[in-house]
């Protein structure tokens, strides 16, 4: 029975990784072809049809690049710093609940890699862990452009984990719950959360978008002042750690978005479906449908606001933001404390 | 697990010397501020396990307020050791001693 | 003896990064070497079933603290090999004094009564965060609220601390 159980948790770990490897590939074919759209171009058309192949011939660029390591940097920082942004990307995945469960040749397989009673904790706790690859990185280049970037990004993303955090306490407060199998489950059918909390929402997308570093935040890595910010001295394959990274951060904030505020794996009308089989399947297609749909306004905003200045990006997160963020949760906390008394 | 809580008492012992180490050896300010976040640590791991072991809440909220009070007081220290640098260009702690001459 | 193995483990790499960050000669390698320490140790927190005060001590001294302490480092360019070695005299007497505190420590605590707390740790009801949020919101809630008051003070010094002075006329 335990080994059955390892047995089964090591091929959800490495099914999810290779699912979120292939998602943060193809979304930077995605962003190429939603840049392309918006700007009225075609995008990406050689490689294969419809341009289908060009991730891995940008993969395979990328591999054969010279491989470039400043002689002035700190050598083993240097090469540390992309690791650390790739593990911290991947780590968040594992409280995630991507489905209930699944039937696939007659076993059942729990859709979460770990049931944790704290999950959002975990997620928060890796999410503010990842800001060690890219100071890291920035500083071991010897560099300033480079360090500025690095400075740029940890005090951005300690401005914004604070409403980040604040937009969540109120979604925690309405579920009495921090684990999200326990969140996931509340919202059956149509009962989000973003319908209660459409404020915290905001909020949190906002951050999220700061967080992974994206336009219109994606002051860290803006080019017209810093060339290329905190990953300027990289080249070859871990330059692309740094940028799958992002893409990786994409989606799982896409996931956690989905599964706090717009119900999970949950999708209308499920309780009419009575095969449990078909049902596993549907919701799994339902939570990734909706990571799809988050993913594509990630870029749809990226291609469509102009980059903030960086006094703009501080008054918006500590003068809008947090106050806007306590707000919401003083509201929460009056509406759960009212409905527990009865009224 | 079997581990007898000796070893976690030596073991926060052990690093709790480190830390005090740390403050007699260092002369940059900054890592002196480490050295006592290592110290508070060393404290918390005594605390979790004890209360681990005794089966008693309160151990782990004392490391709660420990943490509250380590945050404080990294974010006030810092923002004085940045004066500090701003004045004298330098953070070394035997440049601190002007009030003494 | 098997069962000690993950403990052993922890134990060797918080002992090995807390010696790396007192003898790491330019402050960023410290700061790393301490985040590693706090790895270390909130893997010991789950090895005593508390898991809350793991997670917790990763966000508040991995995820906020040592950021704080990397981002003054950079901003003050401080990376360099600026700091002055201790003279060896003075270097042996720190090692000393402090190979002294810890035998005054440990000898102390080989004779307290550990007798209370023989055993193994209390199977994981403590350490989770419903017990926790109860304790903490009834029998700590003044010290929890003062807290609060604290983090404000702090926050006010460390802003007017931190505030460029005017330029006198």
């Amino acid at each position: 029975m335990d080994q059955a159980l390892l047995i089964e948790k090591i091929i959800l770990v490495l099914t999810m990784l290779g699912i979120t490897l292939l998602i943060a590939t193809y979304s930077t074919y995605a962003e190429r072809k939603v840049a392309a759209f918006l700007q009225d171009r075609l995008g990406p058309d050689r490689a294969g049809p419809f341009g289908l192949l060009q991730p891995l011939a940008d993969a395979g660029k990328m591999f054969f690049k010279e491989e470039l390591i400043p002689a002035a940097s700190e050598k083993w920082l240097f090469i540390m710093g992309p690791g650390i942004a790739m593990f911290t990307a991947c780590m968040t995945g594992a409280a995630i609940p991507w489905g209930t469960e699944l039937h696939i040749f007659g076993y059942t397989l729990n859709m979460q890699i770990a049931d944790i009673d704290i999950g959002i904790l975990y997620i928060i706790g890796f999410v503010s862990m990842g800001v060690y690859g890219i100071m890291i990185g920035g500083w071991a280049s010897n560099n300033k452009y480079s360090l500025y970037g690095a400075i740029r990004a940890s005090s951005q993303m300690i401005s914004y984990e604070l409403a980040m955090g604040l937009s969540i306490i109120a979604v925690v407060m309405m579920s009495g719950s921090l684990s999200l199998k326990e969140i996931a489950a509340q919202q059956s059918g149509m009962n989000w959360n973003v319908w209660y909390q459409p404020l915290g929402f905001v909020i949190f997308f906002t951050c999220a978008l700061a967080e992974c570093n994206r336009a219109p935040f994606d002051l860290p890595e803006c080019e017209t002042e810093l060339i290329g910010g905190y990953h300027v001295e990289y080249s070859s394959m871990k330059l692309g750690f740094y940028l799958f990274a992002e893409y990786i951060n994409m989606f799982i904030s896409s996931a956690v978005i989905a599964t706090l505020y717009f119900g999970g794996y949950n999708f209308p009308f499920q309780d009419m479906i009575s095969s449990p089989a078909l049902l596993g399947w549907l919701q799994f297609i339902a939570l990734f449908a909706k990571i799809f749909f988050f993913i594509f306004v990630f870029m749809w905003i990226r291609w469509t606001l102009p980059r903030f200045r960086y006094d703009q990006l501080m008054h918006l997160g500590w003068k809008s933001l947090i106050p806007l963020a306590i707000l919401n949760m003083v509201i929460t906390a009056a509406v759960v404390i009212a409905r527990n008394n009865g009224f | 697990m079997n581990v007898p809580i000796d070893q976690y008492i030596y073991l926060s012992s052990l690093l709790f010397c480190i830390g005090v180490f740390g403050v007699l050896l260092r002369r940059n300010a900054i890592v002196v501020l480490m050295c006592i976040e290592l110290m508070l640590n060393a404290v918390n791991l005594l605390f979790v396990s004890l209360s681990s072991y005794m089966g008693d809440a309160s151990g782990q909220i004392f490391v709660f307020f420990i943490m509250v009070v380590a945050a404080a007081e990294a974010s006030v220290g810092l923002a004085i050791l940045v004066m500090v640098y701003r004045n004298t260009r330098s953070v070394d702690i035997g440049f601190l001693d002007k009030l003494r001459k | 003896m098997m069962d000690n193995i993950p403990f052993l483990i922890f134990s060797f790499i918080t002992i090995l990064t807390a010696l790396g960050t007192v003898t790491a000669r330019n402050p960023v390698y410290s700061v790393l070497f301490l985040v590693l320490t706090f790895f270390a140790l909130s893997g010991h927190y789950i090895l005593l079933n508390a898991q809350f005060i793991a997670v917790v001590n990763l966000i508040v001294y991995a995820g906020a603290i040592m950021v704080l302490f990397l981002f003054v480092l950079m901003l003050l360019n401080l990376n360099k090999d600026s700091e002055a070695p201790r003279p060896w005299l003075w270097q042996i007497s720190a090692a000393l004094s402090a190979g002294m505190l810890l035998v005054v420590l440990a000898g102390s605590m080989r004779e307290a009564s550990l007798y209370l707390v023989k055993g193994g740790p209390e199977a994981g009801e403590i350490g989770l965060v419903k017990n926790l949020g109860k304790a903490l919101f009834t029998e700590f809630v003044v010290p929890f609220e003062i807290s609060s008051i604290l983090f404000l003070a702090a926050m006010v010094g460390a802003v007017m601390i931190g505030k460029k002075e005017k330029q006198q006329a």
